[in-house]
């Protein structure tokens, strides 16, 4: 049977021009980049061209650009690192962020930091007044994702960095008229994990001070991040050891799946989007067209994201039909969860019995419109069945 | 780490058993339409849509003697192969047997279940004596 994936916002399989670029570098060119014969500066050149790869995927210098395990180091790293040196101050978050952000946030709630946590509007999005309002003179950090990884809404990144550094100008100006000596910093990560493949991921554009993707969810390898740090920015390092990463992150390199990121932010394109997005579009046309089935989230979402909440049906019993079936989606159904709790993002929108109903259909690089068309017939055989079946 | 979170490599390769799985794709005794509810006797309905798990059970109760159980489930795939199996183990059975069915029954006769799905198959055995409890009501009335 052949497998029709549908959820590459859980992780997207390695593209075949990425795993090329990543080959020699497992038994051929697999020196320490540390050591000093020439076989490790191979190694070396292939880390800082992969490096300059990205950052001119980010619009920074190359000496912004840290490799981490993946998404969830960065995020920790950027929480953590940023605010190492306070004991205390205020944090700004929002709900619907990734547990990689959300579970060291709370940690440092824990250890006595007074944490906001912004509930999106009934679209999924997180507005700027909603930032600013939540300010406070001792707020330290404000992390927001750029893309939201259920229902793919996008967070207005550029316009919240421009409160931020407002915020940063007024608190110099009361520095310098007050005569006060410190100064206390503001800092604004966003998780661009969702967004990589698909947003503007200029820094300077979106006026950025850090900034977590990864190689998992872009067509590179599963346990590769980035965390660009903007030069200025002081993150203490969370893992101890060589000097390796600009003394910000220890460990020797991970190459392959360096050079593999590298490669993969180079092949990202405007017409893969395009593309997807028509057959998004076109899936919803279609899905919408079934009795009690309606759309979570805003319009203003990813390209390649679809939330959909069906009546009368629980989410772990459609994506397990579908599954036997070949098709693979997911669900933010309780009971698809470990902690049996329905999925916090769609609960901060709409009601648990939503939660409960609701899909996550995710389309990639790779997805054809024959698929879909082969999902649409599956997904209304499963429905009715379970429908049938069904006490609501 | 959670013992139960480390899939063993048997070569099983589901979430579930294997009578789950039969169970879940091939639900016996499902209250379909065209059914007519009134040939029964007997109603009770648990859970709530909030939580995710809603049943409902229909019995046919003739002396004593459960001669007919249909259901239906809103539900993740333990809740409906809970209700599924719980239609085959009663029918046939005496009330006074029936409503002393546990969870515990239910999830032995599935071949087991997942730690964290226990509540589904807990249900199960209160939908039935919800059932049970309506049919005697309505006797004595």
């Amino acid at each position: 049977m052949k497998r029709i994936y549908l959820d590459y916002a859980s992780t997207t399989p390695v593209d075949k021009r990425v795993f090329e670029a990543m080959k020699p570098y497992f038994s051929d060119d697999f020196e320490n980049a540390s050591a000093l014969y020439s076989g490790a500066q191979k190694t070396k050149q292939a880390i800082e061209k992969s490096r300059n790869s990205i950052a001119k995927f980010l619009n920074c210098s190359a000496d912004e650009v840290v490799f981490t395990s993946g998404g969830t180091e960065s995020d920790n790293m950027a929480i953590f690192g940023c605010l190492k040196k306070f004991k205390k101050g205020h944090i700004i978050t929002s709900v619907i962020e990734h547990p990689a952000v959300l579970e060291p946030i709370k940690e440092l709630e824990k250890q006595g930091f007074d944490v906001s946590y912004l509930k999106p509007d009934k679209s999924g999005i997180i507005s700027v007044k909603q930032v600013k309002d939540a300010l406070q003179c001792d707020t330290l950090l404000v992390s927001i994702m750029y893309a939201n990884n259920e229902i793919g809404t996008i967070q207005p990144i550029a316009e919240i960095a421009k409160v931020i550094e407002r915020e940063r100008k007024n608190r110099k100006l009361k520095i310098k008229n007050e005569k006060l000596k410190i100064i206390v910093p503001i800092i604004f990560h966003t998780d661009a994990c969702q967004a990589a493949g698909y947003l503007d991921m200029n820094v300077v554009d979106l006026g950025i001070d850090l900034l977590t993707f990864n190689g998992s969810k872009i067509y590179a390898p599963k346990g590769i991040g980035v965390l660009y740090i903007r030069q200025g920015i002081k993150i203490a390092p969370m893992i101890l050891g060589g000097s390796q990463e600009m003394d910000l992150r220890a460990g020797t390199e991970n190459v392959p799946s360096i050079v593999g990121l590298g490669k993969a932010v180079s092949i990202i394109s405007e017409n893969d989007a395009k593309k997807e997005q028509k057959l998004r579009d076109y899936l919803i046309k279609h899905l919408l067209k079934f009795k009690n089935v309606k759309l979570n989230g805003s319009t203003n979402r990813l390209p390649n994201n679809i939330n959909i909440s069906v009546g009368g049906v629980e989410g772990e019993s459609v994506v397990l039909y579908l599954d036997r079936k070949g098709v693979e989606i997911a669900t933010g159904s309780a009971c698809s969860s470990k902690s049996l709790e329905p999925s916090r993002v769609i609960t901060s929108i709409a009601d648990d019995e939503t939660a409960h109903s609701s899909l996550r259909i995710t389309l990639g690089r790779f997805t054809t419109r024959a698929e879909l068309d082969i999902f649409l017939k599956e997904f209304k055989d499963s429905v009715e069945k379970l429908r049938e079946m069904s006490a609501v | 780490m959670n013992k139960k979170d480390v899939i063993d490599l048997k070569g099983e390769g589901w979430l579930y058993s294997k009578i789950v799985e039969d169970h879940f794709f091939a639900p016996r005794n499902v209250m379909r339409d065209g059914i007519n509810h009134k040939e029964f006797n007997a109603y009770g309905e648990v859970g709530a849509l909030a939580c995710g798990d809603i049943m409902k059970i229909w019995l046919k109760i003739e002396n004593d003697k459960i001669i007919d159980f249909k259901w239906k489930t809103f539900g993740c795939a333990s809740a409906i192969a809970s209700t599924s199996i719980l239609s085959e183990m009663t029918t046939g059975m005496m009330i006074g047997d029936a409503y002393n069915i546990t969870a515990n029954d239910i999830i032995e006769a599935l071949g087991g279940l997942p730690k964290r799905k226990i509540h589904c198959s807990i249900l199960g055995d209160q939908g039935l004596r919800a059932a049970i409890d309506d049919y005697r009501k309505s006797k004595s009335n």
